[in-house]
């Protein structure tokens, strides 16, 4: 049986202001059918441009050369779409392959209901009655899991949820038959347990449907879940190729160890807590906490007749100096709204907050602004932390300049060149605008500014989940040393269990503004007591297929029992 | 093989000349076919406007107010001829000397408009967007309704109150104008507004709060120089409006009389009763002139809006910097391991 | 068997249908204090410099009897006292009476205002035509030859001052070719034979018909065309590069491309995708556009004798009446308040996102 993609020799390359880009070089790939190869890389490899060429799908600055043979999923048919013409490429498009995008609320049209959005590309291929075509789609949007689909096929977009969409447009997909499902990071916009579910879903496209699925993806964990085999790639060419055990255990290029081994995982920062543990003074435990909350509630007021949104719902914990807390939770939790609360972005609403012996329910910016050279924030993405106006050197220098260390930024430049060092930056970039730096350097300029009054307190927002998975690993080292040197409380707020792991003494785990689970990382990640967390542990796909084929029987046992 | 041209090392990103870097020339490197050609022309068209204006005494035959010279007097509604290229006009004036005359004028009704407005509209708009609250609802309820008032209108109300009617020079260049800076304060209020809204939600804004800096060093330094995306084309629109109201008065009876200053719109009013009469210079020219320069300013600022919105151009602005990890690609292979 | 886990977004705590009925609520009470902040602007603006009196008659009269009319007329009385009374007289209807003809400024809104609002729907209905689907069509030829003599086209009909286009339209179809009338809505002979009709509406061409006679529909015709075009040849030029930037900007959209993968023709892709959406912000526009057209009326009315609210408008400018100038404004002001309100409700009746 043929193969259902062959890409030969692809070279795609874009005009950009700065001249000619070069995003994929010389790749020569094949996909078989029914089976699913995940393609792999970080900014930068061509991943998710190769993929687009399956389905012809680049602008028109492209220059494209090479091949990229696609054949129907029964074999009668193929023809190579990089000079298809447009009405071919057209019949091709959906019926032998059918791309799932990684946001799905853009990739819906908000102002049509979904079935007729269904049922636009069941018909752009072929004629059907109105009726014919209804059957279909309820059909199919119920085998990807949509409840009540004879109601809900007349819904809008605006009514599902982030995974329910990605279902429908998986749905979209599939009602074609396609013989092969481009997936472009189809998860990477979705909490960790609805990440599961929708890998559970492309899984039963290959099984069930017998698709074959290109996987793009920069998540190892996803690939030792869903890949039967696997493609590196790293700034536009093909580095390895191999199924997929035979990848993990004996990665042979150095590319491919390197990425390997930065990708962390649960159980690693284990050593390193013990580490930290021996290190600290004897009476550490008594020390006044550096923050306390008791009972916090904040709560966003609703408008013209919403409910109010309660955030953080009664949450108690503390952080004592030195130490490292990670708050672990999905979206809508509530961390990142306990991390700007005790930054003082955000009012709290009840209860009691104490950052560095400042209450701060009710408190006045005139009593808390002492407080506040003390404290230091890191954002969560490194494209927006930066005035783009001002040089990195005029960023850094802020913190200094507001609270009187330094008349200018000019002023401050022997401690501007100080931090850069310590955050392993050049020199000569204090002098470049954000926007030529890469987003990992910016993230190590982000801490170089928080840390610029040497702060008892940093809050870490989400710090590296906008990083890709090699420059994250380097951030996450050059934390631990710098908090190894100057021993600041830290807050580190986190979805992914495994980054906290490899930084935290202790974590807290919290479910819809409720703190569920907290304790250090051998008691919350070796023995979860919580439901919650134990799911949420079970969904993280550890980047080990042998593990992780083990780890999903488990998954899959937790979720029938709770049915 | 070297690294493909997709990664910015430590030490190769390209710094650009600082000519290169000023706002007007970066954008007409960045452009390409049409949009090129529109702000080309829209350049030259304006280019044109303001040497004419400058340069009036010079280039105008005679005065704005000239009904006579050494050979006597013009007469009126005369066909063009070698000594009125254009014509003259029923009252006796000659039409090529108004119309470059007339560009001066039009340039003050700009000139006093803009200033007005973009200061306050700016200033209120950044005020209104960052502080929010109910000065900010009401801010904009008012700008709301004023923006959709008719603007003629409006500048109708102001004129009989500023000048109570046709009046010197400057009498009716600051009824156009102020009339312009009323119905524009609004605009730019609103643009300023949401482009502050966006900005103050941005993570450096919140940075900087965090740091603990003032209201009034986050306002100027972080806030107001990014917001400031969209004011070349409420500018230029300012512009174009400014010279339309200005000749719509002169049009209606309210405009500069013939002897104070030179105005287009005034000229147009008179040729009024000539065109049934076939007389056609005395319309076309003053009326051609208004076109040409409102068209100018308009192109220019139409590819600017275009240059300055990621989705409506056609190419992206360059590469992403990426890290460099350091690591050695393996030599390149034929075909599949 | 369990199957989604994850839970819809906020919206579960229902809003019922009822939030387009609260929508609409909202929208409604905003038009008072919109009418209201206009309404006192003209008033104030008016007055800054005295009365209406003296800016009419200043340097005409001697002081004795000026100061005799400006009394008569209440003129000297404290401010507020005349503040209240124009609004008070505004919420009964009356919008005050006219110096020169002693007419109620309603009376005058009656019988001109007809003309007007023809030649608006005219305006309208060209703008429509041309405007909508030359968007399109440009958005579609993107930065190819058609979108670029668009484009240029719809700026000059942004260039070209009103007036002069009317001129200019004048001067060849009316005076040079001779195939069009200079000006007036009718002949005298028509409008005599409409004005024979029981209850004429005002609006000649539904009175044409009702005469039934075709010499006096195409006479009709005939002069409606030229202002008509005028009008409406600016608007169109507005829609034009709205609709264009409106229909590029959703043709870039993520769905879009979603669909486009999924082989829908690019047509359709137009048509459906980018074209829908993008009408919705139209109409919100449209609403400013009726202020932009209304202004546009005063100078084409003018232009072609056409005898509307906008002329009588400029006819009282020349007499210096300005009571009436007030009264016209600020009765146009109400009115655009209240088109933009129903244009509004028209919008979110379109968007799914409001109704559900």
């Amino acid at each position: 049986m043929n193969d259902v993609v062959e890409i030969r020799d692809l070279t795609v390359s874009f005009a950009t202001d700065a001249g000619q880009v070069q995003a994929v070089d010389g790749v020569s790939l094949s996909v078989h059918p029914g089976e699913v190869l995940a393609v792999v890389g970080e900014s930068g490899s061509g991943k998710t441009v190769t993929a687009k060429t399956i389905l012809g799908l680049l602008p028109e600055t492209a220059r494209v050369r090479g091949a990229v043979v696609l054949s129907s999923k029964d074999g009668t048919t193929e023809g190579d779409v990089v000079t298809m013409s447009g009405a071919r490429l057209r019949q091709v498009r959906g019926r032998d392959a059918a791309m799932v995008f990684q946001e799905p609320s853009t990739a819906l049209n908000p102002v049509y209901p979904v079935g007729w959005q269904i049922i636009e590309g069941l018909r752009a291929h072929g004629k059907y009655t109105k009726a014919e075509a209804r059957a279909k789609a309820i059909d199919v949007m119920r085998r990807v899991g949509i409840p009540d689909p004879e109601e809900r096929i007349d819904h809008y977009p605006h009514q599902f949820s982030g995974g329910q969409k990605q279902r429908i447009v998986i749905a979209q997909a599939l009602i074609l038959d396609p013989g092969v499902i481009v997936a472009d990071e189809p998860t990477t916009a979705l909490d960790v347990t609805v990440q599961a579910e929708i890998l559970d879903l492309l899984r039963r496209c290959r099984d069930e449907f017998g698709a074959a699925v290109v996987l793009i993806t920069h998540n190892m964990g996803v690939v030792a879940d869903l890949a039967d085999r696997v493609a590196v790639m790293y700034q536009g060419k093909l580095v390895e190729q191999a199924p997929v055990r035979e990848l993990f255990a004996t990665p042979r290029e150095p590319y491919t160890q390197q990425l390997l081994a930065a990708v962390p995982r649960i159980g690693e920062g284990l050593a390193r807590a013990h580490e930290r543990a021996a290190r600290r003074a004897d009476d550490w435990a008594q020390q006044t906490p550096v923050v306390q909350a008791h009972d916090l509630r904040i709560v966003y007021p609703g408008r013209f007749r919403r409910p109010d949104f309660v955030a953080v719902d009664g949450v108690d914990l503390a952080i004592r100096p030195g130490e490292v807390l990670g708050l672990v939770g999905e979206s809508g939790s509530g961390k990142t709204t306990i991390g700007r609360a005790m930054a003082g972005l955000t009012r709290v609403s009840g209860g009691s907050l104490q950052v560095l012996g400042v209450e701060l329910r009710g408190v006045h910016e005139r009593d808390f602004r002492p407080v506040r050279g003390r404290i230091g924030f890191v954002f969560q993405d490194p494209a927006t932390s930066f005035n783009p106006l001002l040089t990195i050197a005029e960023c850094v220098a802020e913190p200094l300049v507001v609270h009187g260390r330094a008349e200018n930024p000019a002023d401050a430049r022997t401690r501007v060149d100080e931090l850069l060092e310590a955050v392993q930056l050049p020199k000569a970039f204090g002098a470049r605008f954000p926007h030529e730096l890469s987003g990992g350097q910016r993230q190590r300029a982000s801490l170089a500014r928080a840390l610029a009054l040497d702060p008892e307190l940093l809050i870490a927002d989400e710090p590296t989940s906008a990083l890709d998975v090699s420059v994250q690993a380097r951030v996450l080292d050059l934390f631990d040393e710098l908090h190894r040197e100057l021993g600041f409380a830290a807050l580190f707020i986190s979805h992914d269990l495994a980054v906290v792991d490899m930084l935290a003494d202790r974590i807290a785990v919290l479910h819809h503004g409720k703190l569920v689970e907290e304790g250090t990382g051998d008691e919350v990640l070796g023995s979860p007591r919580d439901p919650y967390t134990q799911r949420l542990l079970a969904s993280l796909p550890v980047p080990d297929p042998v593990e992780q084929a083990g780890r999903r029987a488990e998954w899959e046992r937790l979720r029938a029992a709770e049915a | 093989m070297a690294a493909s041209t997709a990664t910015a090392t430590a030490s190769a990103v390209p710094q650009r000349s600082r000519l290169a870097r000023l706002p007007v020339v970066a954008q007409l490197r960045q452009s390409v076919g049409l949009q090129r050609g529109m702000l080309v022309g829209g350049l030259v068209l304006t280019g044109i406007f303001l040497l004419t204006a400058a340069f009036a005494p010079v280039l105008a035959p005679y005065g704005y107010a000239q009904l006579r010279d050494a050979s006597g007097s013009f007469g009126a509604q005369q066909p063009p001829s070698a000594e009125h290229l254009l014509g003259t006009t029923v009252g006796g004036y000659d039409v090529l000397s108004r119309v470059i005359w007339g560009a001066r004028t039009a340039f003050l009704v700009i000139v006093v408009a803009v200033v007005a407005s973009i200061l306050v509209g700016v200033l209120l708009g950044l005020i209104s967007g960052y502080f929010g609250g109910w000065l900010d609802r009401i801010m904009v309820m008012i700008a709301d309704a004023i923006y959709a008032f008719p603007s003629l209108l409006l500048a109708i109300v102001l004129a009989i109150v500023i000048s109570g009617g046709q009046s010197s020079m400057w009498g009716g260049i600051f009824a156009a104008a102020l009339s312009i800076t009323v119905i524009f304060i609004p605009q730019y209020l609103r643009v300023t507004r949401s482009e502050v809204i966006r900005i103050k939600s941005e993570a450096f804004v919140e940075s900087a709060r965090v740091i603990g800096a003032g209201h009034v060093r986050i306002m100027t330094r972080h806030v107001l120089r990014n917001s400031t995306r969209t004011l070349p084309l409420i500018l230029t629109l300012n512009a174009s409006e400014a010279i339309l109201t200005l000749a719509g008065l002169g049009f209606l009876g309210f405009g500069i009389e013939p002897t104070a200053a030179a105005e287009w719109g005034y000229d147009l009013n008179k040729s009024l009763s000539d065109v049934t009469a076939g007389i056609w210079w005395t319309s076309v020219f003053p009326g051609l002139a208004i076109v040409l320069v409102v068209l100018g300013l308009t192109l220019v600022g139409e590819s600017l809006n275009d240059l300055a919105d990621p989705r409506l151009r056609k190419r992206a602005a360059g590469p992403e910097p990426v890290e460099d990890l350091g690591v050695e690609l393996p030599e390149q292979q034929e075909g599949e391991r | 068997m369990s199957v989604a886990v994850d839970t819809p977004p906020e919206t579960t705590t229902k809003e019922s249908g009822g939030s387009l009925g609260r929508y609409i609520l909202v929208r409604a009470l905003l038009i008072i204090p919109t009418v209201f902040i206009l309404v006192t602007t003209v008033f104030l603006l008016m007055r800054t410099t005295g009365d209406p009196i003296t800016a009419s008659q200043g340097g005409r009269l001697p002081p004795d009897q000026l100061a005799e009319r400006i009394h008569a007329a209440g003129y000297d009385r404290p401010l507020i006292t005349q503040y209240l009374e124009y609004l008070g007289g505004i919420l009964r209807g009356d919008f005050g009476t006219t110096l020169s003809d002693r007419r109620p400024v309603t009376e005058v809104l009656l019988t001109f205002g007809s003309a007007t609002l023809e030649l608006a729907i005219y305006a309208l209905i060209v703008a429509f035509l041309l405007g909508i689907p030359l968007g399109r069509l440009a958005a579609y030829h993107r930065d190819k030859a058609p979108d670029a003599v668009l484009r240029v086209s719809a700026i000059l009909a942004y260039a070209t001052p009103v007036f002069f286009a009317g001129l200019l339209l004048k001067l060849i179809f009316s005076v040079w070719l001779g195939v069009l009338p200079v000006a007036g809505r009718a002949s005298t002979r028509a409008e005599l034979t409409m004005q024979k009709l029981d209850n004429p509406t005002g609006i000649y061409l539904i009175d044409a018909i009702r005469t039934g006679d075709p010499a006096v529909i195409g006479d009709v015709l005939t002069h409606a065309v030229l202002p008509a075009l005028t009008l409406g040849l600016l608007t169109a030029g507005v829609f034009l590069r709205l609709v264009r930037t409106n229909v590029i900007s959703t043709f870039g959209a993520g769905y879009v491309e979603a669909a486009r993968s999924r082989g829908v023709p690019e047509r359709r892709l137009l048509r459906k995708h980018a074209y829908k959406p993008a009408l919705i912000p139209i109409i919100t526009v449209i609403g400013l556009q009726i202020a932009l057209l209304l202004g546009g009326a005063v100078l084409t009315e003018t232009t072609f004798e056409w005898k509307g609210l906008g002329f009588q408008l400029a006819q009282y400018l020349q007499a210096r009446d300005f009571v009436a100038v007030q009264g016209i404004v600020a009765v146009l002001a109400v009115i655009v308040a209240l088109t933009n309100f129903i244009v509004d409700v028209i919008a979110a009746l379109i968007d799914p996102r409001v109704r559900y």
